[in-house]
């Protein structure tokens, strides 16, 4: 299980971002983060990742937990050998690199199992066995969220953190990308899935959490979630009415504090 | 004829020396976004580190040569370490002066080791035939500037299948295009930075051998010649690769021309260019191509920022 407690995070010393975020990805299912722009979910990814750093950021609180291994602020290589990768939001592939270099790349923290690695991920994703030797940066927006994802997968992951891996897709090239997760999982990795996209990842996913301005601020079995009348109306664009966006805080659902809040 | 061809030789063995050090300037801005002026200041260190080792302990030459060339590579490990880690996400401009504080702190403390007298490098070059030289077709040819070409092509070479084969090689081509990106994957950006600036310092020494080696001798002006790598990789364009070794080649067949043939066009025309005309040449060119081309003839817009 890869489980927060209680995260805090703060940019730039004073932007305080995350407010107390917990939550449980337990291994084997899909778990999805839903939230709306702002709300934090990027942050919470790297926080586990230890990206923060680059970006000017700190954990002021809290814990990360990867099975009874504590990695809050451990080193981004560290992560990534004990089997966390994250595939970042916009894809970031390198761009000027072939696409084979960019999947050694990702192996590069498990340098023995590249070759082997690699036909795992051509064998997922045919198109980029034929487009091996090409420059990265040319492939179509759904080539290159598939290579962001290959990539991540060559270091062998036990988890593997997707932000928002549906941007900016085609509703058919969505539909491909929610089928591999589901193949990429059933493979025994365990999904963290951040969507904009609510429907896709609840589709896909086993349990869903919603954050709004740095806090979870409801959480439920994906089915529930899919059920739900306020979801519905915030996320999945069933409003009929089409009045303005509201704000959870608005409405009767309240923080569900989690029993190591104090 | 003949004159031409000789300029052209001399110009170009020049102009791939001065590229080991426009490559180390490149290398380090591409991957630490630093841009570093201490660079020609590792040349002369490292042709002092030579130097001191080869004329003073007294070791065979190419030992010397060798472990200056690696000594340097450690202190541009050093210096990342202790001084330009620290400011990694600071500003691009206070890091370029911190270099300016270590390019200044470097050459005084060796001008001081120089003194007045020319330092030697204690190579054979200077006792081989007729001053180090040969003819070869009518062209008076240095073994020391036949070597500095031959020697800057192989690592020019070694270098480009360095950076497509390698693991750390591809590492730090990545860490160059997206640094976010690299961690995310588990590279080391920390190690990618030292082994950048350990690349940079090789290559700075092997120049400054170059530079200094034979007759030529290392002096508290020797400096002036590594300098010419900035204009160099500003005509190529701050993070071109290709970029500096163009406006290196650019730099060194200027100097030699404007070296060849600047008497007989004072007397043509009949002006007066000046004694140390050869060496403002390069700014002038510098000058001229960055009025056509703002960010050098190979760089990125996006450089513009700096
Ligand atoms: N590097 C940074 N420095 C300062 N503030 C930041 C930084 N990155 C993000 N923020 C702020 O933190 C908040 C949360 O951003 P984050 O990117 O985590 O949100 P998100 O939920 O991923 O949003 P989106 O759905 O748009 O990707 C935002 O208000 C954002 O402006
Ligand atoms: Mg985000």
């Amino acid at each position: 299980m890869l489980s927060v407690q209680n995260l805090e995070v703060v940019y730039q010393d004073v932007i305080l971002v995350l407010r107390g975020v917990s939550f449980d990805i337990p291994k084997g299912q899909i778990v999805s983060l839903l939230g709306s722009n702002g709300s934090g979910k990027t942050t919470a990814l790297r926080a586990i990742t230890g990206l923060l750093d680059t970006q000017n950021g700190d954990i002021t609180k809290g814990k990360i937990f990867i099975e009874d291994e504590e990695i809050t602020n451990a080193q981004p290589s560290k992560i990534v050998q004990l089997g966390i990768a994250q595939v970042l939001e916009g894809r970031r592939i390198f761009s000027e690199l072939t696409v084979r270099e960019n999947l050694r790349l990702g192996g590069f923290t498990a340098n023995d199992s590249i070759d082997e690695n690699i036909e795992r991920v051509f064998t997922l994703f045919p198109i980029l066995k034929d487009r091996d030797k090409n420059t990265a940066g040319y492939l179509s927006g759904g080539e290159q969220q598939m290579l962001a994802i290959g990539r991540a997968l060559m270091s062998n992951p036990k988890y593997l953190l997707l932000d928002e891996p549906s941007l900016g897709l085609a509703p058919k090239l969505v539909q491909q990308i929610s089928e591999l997760i589901l193949e990429i999982n059933s493979q025994g990795v365990t999904v963290l899935l951040v969507e904009q996209n609510a429907n896709m990842a609840l589709k896909i996913s086993s349990h869903g959490y919603i954050m709004e301005t740095g806090n979870i601020v409801m959480d439920n079995p994906s089915s529930k979630l899919l059920q739900d009348q306020d979801v519905q109306e915030f996320y999945l664009g069933l409003n009929a009415e089409g009045t303005e966006r509201k704000s959870f805080k608005d409405v009767k659902h309240y923080k569900r504090k989690k029993r190591w809040l104090s | 004829m003949n004159i031409f061809l000789q300029a052209t030789f001399e110009g170009l063995s020049l102009g791939a020396v001065y590229s080991l050090v426009a490559i180390g300037f490149v290398l380090i801005f591409r991957a630490t976004d630093v841009l570093s002026f201490a660079q020609p200041a590792m040349v002369v260190v490292g042709a002092g580190i030579i130097s001191y080792f080869s004329t003073q302990i007294g070791i065979p030459f190419l030992f010397a040569f060798f472990l200056g060339i690696i000594l340097t590579g450690v202190l541009g490990l050093i210096l990342e370490r202790t001084f330009l880690r620290p400011m990694v996400g600071e500003p691009v401009f206070s890091v370029a002066v911190l270099t300016i504080g270590i390019d200044i702190l470097l050459r005084v403390v060796l001008d001081n080791w120089i003194g007045i007298n020319p330092k030697y490098m204690g190579d054979p070059f200077p006792s081989y035939g007729n001053f180090g030289s040969v003819n070869i077709a009518g062209l008076t040819v240095k073994y020391l500037e036949v070597t500095a070409l031959i020697t800057a092509l192989m690592l020019i070479f070694v270098l480009s299948v360095f950076f497509k084969k390698s693991k750390y090689g591809v590492a730090m081509r990545a860490t160059s295009l997206d640094q976010e990106a690299a961690l995310a994957q588990g590279i080391n950006v920390g190690r990618v930075f030292g082994l950048v600036w350990f690349i940079a310092g090789l290559l700075a020494a092997f120049a400054g051998f170059f530079i200094t080696g034979g007759f030529n001798t290392l002096t508290n002006t020797s400096f002036i010649s590594a300098l010419r790598a900035l204009p160099a990789v500003v005509i190529g364009g701050l993070d071109s690769i290709t970029g500096a070794v163009v406006g290196s080649l650019i730099i060194g067949l200027t100097q030699a021309y404007v070296g060849y043939y600047q008497f007989d066009i004072e007397s043509a025309y009949n002006i007066k260019l000046g004694n140390g005309f050869s060496i403002v040449a390069p700014y002038v060119i510098m000058f001229v191509i960055l009025i056509v081309k703002p960010d050098g003839l190979f760089g990125t817009e996006e450089v513009e920022r700096v």
